[in-house]
């Protein structure tokens, strides 16, 4: 249950940002989790849910955007959807994979008063 | 009301704190590995068997355990001469970069350290997502376990530069289909390397030291005076 921690670092981020930006309320934020992150969003929702009560946060909604991974094949120059984690090339059977999507862990913006 | 575009990393004071820990231990050539696996996996027992030939191809090696509660391994590890120290994290699932950095001064203070083996909670969700600033990820999968497992868990293995495939010596009395593993594995990390290894033969240990004091040795005379 770690996604109490990371629950516990964005809202010490979007806390810092707040102060920079003198605002005093967060109406949403959105984050962006890929798919090979060991984070389950249904978990973080309700750890963030939990850290943001009786806050000045309390209320904000959390809106995920979850994140498929993608990977670019280096030996026959091609995007592709990667399927069931497996980083061999659906192409040329290469494993020249490179992922281009599917690793963040991001906070992409914020929705203040 | 505005809507503020951050576009920041979720970990990034995690990953600030471990490339600082990775610069100090490669200033004091001291190469790490964070070894990590479900509860259970034979972690403690790996340090254990592969302390004798560590030390006598490396050179001293640090210790440190992390645990939910108890010093249980510490005492275990103790006992092999080595110096340990415990990272009792409570509550909390993994080791972060921050619980290693406060380590650090003890890890310098081991005279002549040449190794650091840092032991994480037996997990293998949650270490996935932090760095603590280690040269090499070690997952260890034992055959009390499913073969499936580097499916179930991808993070962690695509993570690994080394996969061990511990308690080889039980694969008569369990399902575990050691290439079906050793293929999952590849499937998601084509770059792993793979050792299978029992503890209680002693099997494959002089594999896998070997190949970590090859990465280390080099490692030290190639980052010597970072």
């Amino acid at each position: 249950m770690h996604e109490l921690s990371i629950a516990k670092n964005i809202f010490e981020l979007i806390d810092a940002e707040m102060i920079k930006c003198g605002a005093k309320e967060l109406k949403s934020l959105k984050v962006r989790i890929g798919e090979l992150t060991a984070v389950d969003p249904e978990a973080l929702r309700f750890a963030f849910d939990s850290c943001i009560l009786n806050t000045h946060m309390q209320g904000a909604a959390i809106i995920i955007e979850e994140v498929a991974l993608t990977g670019w094949c280096a030996e026959c120059a091609r995007e592709f959807a990667i399927i069931d984690y497996s980083n061999i090339c659906p192409h040329c059977n290469c494993t020249s994979i490179e992922r281009l999507t599917g690793t963040e862990l991001d906070i992409i913006s914020m929705e203040v008063f | 009301m505005h809507d503020i575009i951050l576009e920041k990393k979720v970990m990034a004071k995690n990953d600030e704190v471990a490339a600082r820990n990775r610069e100090l231990l490669r200033g004091a050539r001291i190469f790490s590995i964070n070894l990590v696996s479900g509860p259970g996996a034979g972690k403690t027992s790996i340090i254990e068997k592969s302390t004798p030939y560590l030390k006598a191809a490396i050179g001293p090696i640090a210790v440190i355990e992390g645990d939910l509660e108890t010093d249980l391994d510490a005492k275990r590890l103790s006992k092999c001469d080595i110096p340990v120290k415990q990272i009792t994290t409570g509550k909390t699932c993994h080791l972060d970069a921050l619980m290693i950095e406060k380590a650090l001064p003890w890890v310098l203070e081991q005279k002549a350290a040449r190794l650091l083996i840092i032991e994480n909670v037996g997990n293998m969700v949650c270490p996935a997502e932090y760095d603590l600033g280690e040269e090499m990820l070690v997952t260890v999968l034992s055959t009390a376990e499913g073969d499936d497992k580097p499916l179930k868990y991808p993070a962690i293995f695509s993570k690994a530069d080394v996969l061990i495939i511990n308690k080889a010596d039980l694969t008569a009395h369990t399902d575990f289909n050691i290439d079906s593993a050793r293929a999952n594995a590849l499937k998601i990390n084509p770059g792993l390397k793979v050792f299978e290894t029992s503890c209680y033969t002693g099997a494959g240990i002089e594999e896998w030291t070997g190949f970590l004091s090859s990465v280390a040795i080099n490692y030290s005379t190639t980052k010597s005076g970072v």
